[in-house]
């Protein structure tokens, strides 16, 4: 099911939203998607609208920080329901420029996870209408599930891997 | 020359802080309601209070260290969080679990279903003025978490299970607990029934209070109970069964309007369908292991501990969390007593997790609360908030 899913939105993809798709794979039966982040929306749009793939429930989004701790990316997880169909939308771009179309057009609830992408990532969605922290207080400065502030106290040496044989 | 105004434009509103510590709220919620007279006429939720950084937690925590998080998001059913978490991590390194473990599993989850679902009900009782129901049903409450403590030792926040299946077999009082609960619980369900499902004043407060339609749910990506008082019959024990939920025979119950009335009924046949999945999980249980053959993960017996190298070396690894995982990308879902319980995990090969993301049904669907009381009486924004079963917990993570 999960492949013949995979082939059907990678086919669909390529013919109506032309070379928006970088990588497609399989992970753990999830058909997944890279994509350009400049075309993420038109993706989003045409996977939610088009009549038979109909993925018209966001199930999740949500961010994260690349390994090099150079990009951000956004993740979207459709569900199509009637199919039971589920894909799997990433988007990169640089950690500097972070900025990615929003989804709220698409999606009402798109409005809160990306408020809490924000508000841990910093990855400003274009067009959103209420663009706040929301789980952090207002005043905070930082983007908290960054990979450049650790959770621990850098100083304390008790902790030191060395300690545990590691 | 002054232009004419009408007096519809001359009303002033009064704001109201409802919350963040309101009795009546049931968590720590503020929303600022923008009220004329009675009726509400705008509300601004604000969340956050019991932010405990849960994703940024996880990033430093090996796997078996991540399960007592999970017991803090929906701290009403945190078994199926629990369970949730335990099949995320077996999905990713590919375990074969045995149907027995499952098969207990899916009674600890069956049971912390009732549990989450009678606060809901009997909260939604005490909010339209019927006390007796609650403190009636509770106790039932109570027993199910005396359950819990007979296998692990806790009750509400429970840390039960392990990465693998169970730790041990159930001791005879724990069925004996269970099969009483089987014996006596239908009874006082039906009396709360009675109560309340058909009681003239308490469906004139329910129905069409705070009402949501199939495509507004959809659109908010609403899940779980409240999406099918919507009349969408999406479940995820159906629709992506795990742990041999396919094994079961079960039925969804769906409502018509979205309205606390149909919330509070859908929510009524929930538990008495996890009452009959009980019943042929206990019925029907096969025999075979407790756990499934993963010694990464699984605390060998003490006794081999002591007297066996391999079993040492395998305790150590996993109290001290030195056993790497699997790098991949996995989203797993299980059907929490709100609705879609998503993990999102991504390991790079580590001990602990690269990120993890909780999809919480909770902080998902409380976004469409505003639209849903607009217009309300303030009575009714109180309702439909406790049929809703917003939990402060998973809302914040």
């Amino acid at each position: 099911m999960s492949k013949e899913t995979l082939d059907l939105v990678h086919q669909k993809l390529n013919e109506h939203v032309h070379g928006a798709i970088i990588s497609a794979e399989l992970n753990f039966n999830f058909p997944s998607f890279t994509v350009q982040h400049d075309r993420v929306h038109a993706v989003l749009k045409f996977l939610k609208e088009d009549a038979d793939l109909n993925f018209h429930f966001l199930t999740d989004l949500t961010g994260m920080q690349t390994t090099d701790e150079k990009h951000l990316g956004v993740i979207y997880h459709l569900h199509n329901m009637q199919r039971n169909m589920r894909v799997r939308i990433k988007t990169f771009f640089d950690i500097n420029k972070p900025e990615v179309p929003t989804a709220t057009d698409l999606w009402d609830g798109a409005n809160w996870m990306e408020r809490e992408t924000y508000d841990f990532f910093g990855v400003r969605f274009k067009g959103h209408p209420d663009l706040r922290r929301i789980l952090n207080v207002d005043e905070m400065d930082i983007y908290p599930l960054r990979k450049e502030y650790p959770l621990e106290d850098q100083t304390r040496d008790d902790k030191d891997d060395y300690k545990f044989g590691r | 020359m002054s232009k004419k105004t009408t007096a519809a434009e001359e009303k002033e509103y009064s704001t109201l802080n409802l919350g963040p510590t309101h009795p009546a709220t049931h968590g720590i919620f503020q929303n600022v309601l923008k009220m004329d007279g009675e009726i509400i006429h705008d509300a601004q939720p604000t969340i956050g209070y019991i932010h405990r950084a849960f994703e940024k937690l996880a990033e430093r925590r090996p796997y078996a260290q991540i399960t007592p998080i999970t017991d803090r998001l929906n701290y009403c059913s945190s078994p199926i969080n629990n369970m949730g978490w335990h099949t995320t991590v077996e999905k990713l390194l590919g375990v074969e679990m045995p149907k027995r473990a499952d098969y207990h599993r899916v009674i600890i989850m069956e049971l912390s279903r009732i549990a989450d679902h009678i606060i809901c009900n009997t909260i939604i009782g005490q909010d339209t003025g019927a006390t007796t129901g609650f403190l009636y049903l509770f106790q039932w409450r109570e027993y199910i978490y005396e359950i819990f403590e007979a296998i692990c030792g806790a009750r509400l926040t429970t840390n039960i299970s392990r990465i693998g299946g169970f730790d041990r077999e159930w001791s005879k009082q724990t069925w004996d607990k269970i099969n009483d609960f089987m014996n006596r619980f239908p009874a006082a369900l039906d009396e709360f029934s009675r109560m309340l499902e058909r009681n003239k004043i308490f469906m004139d407060r329910t129905i069409n209070c705070g009402p949501i339609s199939a495509e507004r749910a959809l659109a908010y990506s609403f899940t779980g109970p409240n999406l099918r008082a919507a009349g969408v019959d999406y479940d995820v024990r159906v629709a992506s069964p795990y742990s041999s939920y396919e094994d079961f025979d079960f039925i969804i119950p769906v409502g018509t309007a979205g309205d606390t009335y149909d919330r509070f009924m859908v929510r009524q046949e929930e538990m008495r369908q996890s009452f009959k999945i009980i019943q042929q999980a206990i019925k029907n249980m096969p025999s075979g292991a407790m756990h499934a053959d993963v010694p990464d993960f699984f605390l060998p017996p003490k006794d081999q501990v002591y007297n066996n190298m391999e079993a040492l070396i395998y305790h150590f690894k996993i109290v001290m969390g030195e056993t790497d995982i699997p790098a991949g990308e996995v989203y797993h879902c299980v059907e929490g007593g709100n609705g879609e319980l998503g993990f999102y995990l991504i390991s790079d090969g580590g001990r602990t997790p690269f990120r993890l993301h909780f999809r919480r049904p909770c902080f998902i669907y409380y976004q469409a609360y505003p639209e849903m009381i607009k217009g309300a009486m303030l009575s009714d924004a109180i309702i439909t908030m406790s049929s809703m079963n917003v939990i402060a917990g998973e809302l914040d993570a």
